[in-house]
């Protein structure tokens, strides 16, 4: 590999391209063309860094300045202030939202100070189209370890032992998993990739896919000689051009080094790997669903048993694994299970990568060790609360977890703690609310998307999830009864006791965990009639303080339902049955006349 | 699909509603309940047992029950018992469970049980009943899913009353591989469907009808032609004949409370003729008329293979089964020239009558209405095709199905039980042995046999009854020996098994000379206008058992022995495979390009 | 391409490749490194500072030193560039004036190898190498 003395790591994730990260590149380039530093610099487009709230961002190392929000326009100055005279821009560089200062070192940032990176190890480091910077990097030794050093049960005692669990959602240990799917006898086994990222919010797989694919394939290849398997089969979602388009790349150069294919490093394994692209349809994330949509069928689950290491992909034993899962593996077969089982709670070891959204300071991928408090994530990683208001809750496991309160910030989060929190960890959207949410229409937000998304196949699920939503919307437009919020908890607890997947079996659990937390708030919208938050539009009224209002007639006039009545200069009066709360005559009120509640 | 009879060796014991009991490893939850006495209730699973045809995609939820130390409930059709499990099928969470569930399906349902074609024969309905809702929980105005409605000339589809079962899906893909319905859409406004949301009628359906015979709705129905055979009925200036299938005799009582297996061929003979019908005949004139002219055509067809004529196209494949010969003309168009060329029994029946019968009565075709009583949905398909009209007049105006005519009956007041035997008119009501286990998988080759053994061999049989081909596997196999000459046979009922035939034929697998397929489970006794199973195949199996009981009752057992077809030849048609029989009883075969 | 048919193929393959990433892997963790800085200013440029930075960063390769070679603005010594900071871990940073390719090398051998003080040292009396944080 060539020399350079200074490496500008451009993000080439989803993110960052949106804000026109490839331009960047490429000026970036032509400005050290410019200049005659071809031979000095070199621009690295690497996968996502994770700050995406401040994206686009470029690092330049050695000396670690982490440039945000970078534009194409600011290439020129990077280049002839930085690059060539090692002056930073100044401008460019982070601003801590307390200190104000510039913050030029990444380490430095509350963002990342928190951080380990096992499963992001790569991304934002390596280019994820050339495989040499994975090689440097010890890619594929954990391939050739086990192949040439370790049994496959050795392997697999080592991710036993390592206390890796399923990263999707279910948080299944992935060593007994390999283990079963290894004692089953086939003459074909298959090892799956999920990559059918679903949960809204939540990028985690697709940014490791686009940062670094070497690392998932190594991981496929490593099960399928654990388990017997000689063929690899990425499902990915159809939505997730460049994800797909970097794991080609990856698997072409897998196949030119003899990384895949027949008789890997002359160890007599054969394996190789293909792409199937889902449609996008939520529930396909689920094992079952996953390979019927593989065999071509219609993406449903199935009740398990059989599971998919007895009889799954055509029949025969399968192992399905979560893309994050994958990216551990190498990783803990290189550095060790001690190694990996130190970091982490006692039942959940390891990191977790988690999707910070919502109404937080600093959106973005983070991954922490298990046990990390919510406090810690939201409040020194994420910066805390957006505008400076006040926290009111956070939702994790996107669409099938369930809403975390005040009291919650300090529980270390592991995958048993969320379960007994009323949420779950699930595949690590983390949703952050502040007091301008309406728990209700919250709740319901997340049912819309459970009702889009239910296959349809059994019952509880198909209709009792469509029964929910509209409860939740007659709530949120002030028809609610006391008895609909009691019927609520008791259709939740039967579609989660009824349904026969994970979706449906935790849909529910966005009503269930706000009317448990936030009961008042519900209270509110049916007895008083009242959205605390002012969320929903059917429940504020909208009235005309009679001392403040001159009768001036702006409102009647900018009123488009003549809800509004009065003589000039005389108070005016609001139609309550009329208002259709469109907030017009608030826009329009110059004396602050129009109450709303 | 599972199967546990591999492993019936190893037993295990559990505990179900406190009473304790040994099972084989394997048996599900729900199967070990039942065989215990204790029914838990079912919407979407459905077992077959004898036909091994089982439905049980987990879906309703209808029969989830506790299972101690298990986090949620367990379905009990799909989860299998583990050894020492403790099972409860009505704690209040359970029975809550089930309650909220079914609320839910009927939320989702529209509530016009009175008059809905299905009432009284809905598993929904029913189960309803048995769970006394009478209120449904949801929020005023709840959406309801709504799909168009779909009429084809055999069977009506509402698939607002769907519940998503996917019985029919099932059937129609697993059992039939005819591949007309699967589940389209997604969650709420899931439904199912033809591909393309296509009417039926476009689709590859062969209207075999066996997704109405096990929708446990409204959702999928029979189209009724009773009000057009009333009218008939009641129009002076119009001849109105009967002609009633071998099968129907076979389970007709059981819509008047009677046994499964109970013939009733004399007083169905006598409703028939209380509801007004000028004449009472038996499509088993036909079926022996049948046997006279696809006999000769196999005969015909051996004999020039023997002499080593390599041009002749064998295995013969029957072609009585409505539903069959629109299966092969959907899929198999580069084996048209392989089925025989003669009609349905229905459809020789009906050329007869128009052609024939007509003469006889001095009477125009115009005037003469021809009715089939029918075991079968594809019947009304094939009754209107164009290829069995004359000036657009059919040859058999309206089929009716075994349910439609018990409808019939009982509009008409006619106490069906105290109705006292009578016989079929002549000549068309004649018939033998041979025909009456048309109605039975395996009955029209046994049939044929009989005759061409004897006209092959000029031989007398020495034993009627050809038991070998007889039995509800769903392919079987039998070499019978023609005085030295090996003829091989193959037999298939329902449509997964004739592909998996016609497959092995087209690859140059087997060696049949003669192959019988049925579209139905059973034959045309588990038609899809028989009285409905509710899911228990022991009901096909006692009518198939009948069936061979009514043959073997016989004096004639033998098609080329009815004196009334002997006589029909002499005076009409000449000889089998004449050119007047060959205008009249025989038919020839379309492409459909349907995917 | 060259396939890789053994693990020793792959070992020889990740030797090769890793001192390309070496800048990368090291700015990963630079406290326990000894860092280099090269005022790379226009005066600093004028005088042949980026010669300086050249062999600076060829002479580690070679040598392996575990070091990490970056580029400063000016340091207002502007008569004695090029001017080198040196920072080992647990010693207080020292700047070299006047470096040549020759300086250089000796920074390298003697200062950061053998812990010898060269001539040439600039007597400082700031903190920190480091930006102010």
């Amino acid at each position: 590999m060539a020399q350079y003395k200074m490496h500008l790591l451009v993000c080439g994730g989803t993110g960052c391209r949106a804000s026109q990260s490839e331009r960047i590149a490429g000026n970036l380039k032509e400005e050290i063309k410019n200049l005659g530093l071809e031979n000095e610099a070199q621009v690295v487009i690497t996968g996502c860094f994770g700050f995406c709230e401040k994206g686009p961002i470029v690092k330049i190392v050695p000396d670690n300045t982490f440039y945000t929000q970078v534009k194409p326009e600011d290439c020129k100055e990077i280049i002839s202030e930085h690059v060539l005279k090692g002056r930073k821009v100044t401008r460019l560089l982070y601003e801590d939202p307390s200190t104000k200062e510039h913050i030029s070192d990444s380490k430095h940032m509350g963002f990342y100070q928190k951080q380990i990176r096992i499963a992001l190890r790569n991304c934002g480091f390596i280019n994820p189209e050339n495989i040499d910077e994975y090689i440097a990097r010890d890619g594929y030794a954990a391939l050739g370890k086990a192949l040439t050093e370790m049994t496959p049960q050795q392997v697999i005692d080592q991710i036993k032992k390592s206390g890796l669990r399923g990263r999707g959602g279910g948080g299944f240990p992935t060593g007994l998993k390999w283990e079963i799917a290894a004692g089953n006898k086939a003459d074909q086994k298959y090892v799956v990739c999920n990559a059918d990222e679903g949960d809204p919010g939540a990028f985690m797989d697709r940014s490791i896919l686009e940062g670094d694919p070497h690392s998932i394939i190594e991981a496929m290849a490593i099960c399928g000689y654990c388990i017997g398997a000689t063929k690899g089969i990425v499902y990915i979602r159809a939505e997730y051009p460049l994800a797909i388009q970097r794991l080609k790349i990856a698997a072409r150069q897998c196949r030119e080094y003899g990384l895949l294919g027949a008789d890997i490093m002359g160890s007599g394994f054969d394996f190789d790997i293909e792409l199937r692209y889902g449609a996008g349809a939520f529930v396909c994330g689920e094992e079952t669903a996953l390979i019927h949509s593989m065999e071509g069928l219609r993406g449903e689950p199935t009740v398990k048993p059989p599971f998919p290491a007895q009889s799954g992909y055509m029949g025969k034993p399968t192992n399905v694994n979560n893309v994050e899962t994958f990216a551990n593996v190498p990783a803990i077969l290189l550095k060790g299970a001690e190694w990996f089982s130190s970091i982490g709670t006692e039942k959940s070891k390891g990191t977790k990568v988690f999707a910070l959204a919502g109404k937080i300071n600093n959106v973005g991928l983070i991954e922490v060790p298990m046990g990390t408090t919510l406090r810690e994530v939201i409040f020194e990683i994420g910066g805390g609360i957006k505008d400076g208001k006040k926290f009111k809750a956070v939702q994790t496991g996107g669409p099938s977890g369930g809403c975390l309160t005040e009291k919650h910030l300090d529980t270390p989060i592991d995958f048993d703690n969320l379960i007994a929190a009323g949420s779950m960890m699930g595949s690590g959207g983390m949703i952050v609310m502040d007091e301008d949410d309406c728990m209700v229409s919250v709740a319901k937000f997340y049912l819309e998307f459970t009702v889009d998304e239910s296959c349809g196949k059994c019952a509880p699920c198909r209709v009792g999830n469509k029964r929910l939503h509209e409860m939740l919307e007659k709530i949120c437009s002030g028809k609610g009864t006391i008895e609909d919020v009691e019927y609520l908890k008791n259709l939740g607890a039967v579609i989660k006791d009824t349904a026969l997947c994970g979706l449906g079996q935790t849909s529910p659990n966005p009503v269930l965990s706000t009317i448990e937390h936030f009961y008042d708030e519900y209270k509110a919208h049916v007895t008083e009639r009242i959205c605390p938050a002012g969320q929903c539009k059917a429940l504020k009224l909208y009235t005309i303080l009679a001392d403040k209002c001159t009768g001036c007639t702006a409102c009647s006039r900018s009123c488009p339902v003549g809800a509004i009545s009065g003589e000039k200069r005389q108070p005016h009066v609001i139609d309550a049955d009329k208002c259709i709360r469109c907030g017009a005559c608030y826009d329009k009120c110059k004396f602050t006349a129009i109450h709303v509640q | 699909m599972f199967n546990n009879v591999f492993s019936v060796m190893e037993k295990i014991k559990i505990t179900i509603d406190k009473k304790e009991i040994e099972v084989a490893k394997g048996t599900t939850i729900y199967q070990a309940a039942k065989d215990n006495g204790i029914h838990i209730p079912t919407l979407c699973y459905l077992n077959l047992d004898h036909l091994k045809i089982e439905n049980r995609p987990g879906g309703c939820r209808v029969c989830v029950v506790e299972v101690e130390g298990r986090k949620n409930l367990a379905p009990s059709c799909s989860t299998e018992c583990t050894n020492g499990m403790v099972v409860k099928t009505h704690t209040v969470r359970v029975l809550n469970a089930r309650k909220t569930v079914l609320e839910l399906i009927l939320s989702d349902h529209p509530k016009d049980c009175l008059i809905c074609s299905s009432s009284g024969q809905c598993d929904l309905q029913k189960l309803s009943q048995t769970l006394g809702i009478r209120e449904i929980h949801a929020v005023e105005n709840a959406a309801v899913s709504t799909y168009r409605k779909d009429v084809s000339p055999a069977l009506k589809r509402d698939m607002d009353k769907c519940i998503m079962c996917r019985r029919c899906e099932t059937i129609c893909n697993t059992v039939q591989t005819v591949g007309a319905l699967s589940a389209i859409n997604r969650g709420f406004m899931s439904v199912v469907a033809p591909a393309f949301e296509q009417d039926l009628i476009d689709s590859p359906c062969t209207f075999c009808g066996q997704c109405v015979a096990v929708c446990p709705t409204g959702a999928l129905t029979p189209f009724d032609d009773t009000g057009r055979v009333i009218r008939a009925l009641s129009d002076p200036t119009k001849t109105v004949i009967v002609q009633t299938a071998p099968a129907v005799r076979a389970a007709l009582g059981e819509e008047f409370g009677m046994e499964p297996g109970t013939l009733v061929t004399g007083k169905m003979v006598a409703a028939l003729r209380t509801l007004g019908f000028d004449k009472v005949f038996d499509t088993d004139f036909a079926a022996d008329l049948t046997i006279m002219e696809e006999g000769t055509e196999l005969l015909g067809r051996i004999s020039k293979f023997l002499e080593g004529d390599k041009n002749v196209k064998l295995p013969i494949l029957t072609s009585c089964c409505p539903a069959w010969v629109n299966f092969f003309e959907n899929n198999y168009q580069d084996m048209l020239d392989v089925p025989s060329t003669a009609r349905s029994p229905q459809q020789m029946f009906g050329s007869i009558a128009k052609n024939y019968y007509t003469q006889l009565l001095g009477i125009k075709r115009e005037d003469l209405v021809v009715v089939s009583v029918m075991p079968c949905l594809a019947k009304k398909y094939e009754c209107q095709r164009e290829e069995f009209k004359t000036n657009g007049n059919p040859d058999v105006d309206f089929s009716i199905s075994t349910r439609e005519l018990a409808s019939l009956i009982k509009a008409a007041n006619i106490d069906f039980n105290a109705l006292e035997d009578d016989d079929y008119d002549s000549p068309l009501g004649e018939s033998t042995g041979a025909a009456v286990i048309f109605g039975a998988t395996g009955g029209v080759i046994e049939a044929a046999v009989r005759t061409a053994y004897e006209l092959f061999t000029k031989k007398k049989l020495e034993k009627i009854d050809f038991t070998e081909l007889r039995g509800l596997e769903g392919i079987r196999t039998a070499s019978i020996d023609f005085n030295g000459t090996m003829i091989n046979i193959g037999i298939a009922h329902q449509l997964g098994n004739a592909r998996k035939l016609l497959d092995g034929i087209r690859a140059g697998l087997y060696n049949f000379h003669a192959i019988e397929i049925m579209a139905c489970p059973g034959g045309c006794i588990g038609g899809a206008g028989q009285p409905l199973h509710h899911g228990n195949s022991d009901v096909i199996k006692a009518r198939f058992d009948a069936i061979y009981r009514e043959d073997a009752g016989k004096k004639i057992r033998k098609s080329h022995e009815n004196p009334y077809i002997v006589k029909l030849y002499e005076e009409y048609l000449g000889h089998p495979l004449s050119e007047k029989a060959h205008h009249l009883l025989h038919t020839h075969y379309f492409e459909k390009n349907k995917n | 391409m060259n396939k890789i048919k053994s693990i020793d193929d792959l070992r020889k393959m990740k030797q090769d490749l890793e001192s390309g990433m070496n800048i990368r892997e090291k700015s990963n963790s630079p406290e326990s490194l000894v860092q280099i800085r090269v005022a790379m200013a226009t005066c600093g440029i004028a005088s042949g500072a980026r010669t300086v930075m050249n062999t600076l960063i060829e002479k580690i390769e070679k040598d392996k030193v575990q070091a990490v070679v970056t580029q400063g603005g000016c340091m207002g010594y502007c008569y004695a560039e090029p001017t080198v900071e040196v920072r080992i871990p647990g010693k207080d940073p020292v700047v070299f004036g006047y470096v040549d390719s020759k300086v250089a090398i000796d920074i390298i051998e003697k200062y950061i190898g053998k812990g010898e003080l060269l001539e040439g040292i600039i007597p400082v009396n700031y903190q920190t190498i480091n930006e102010k944080k």
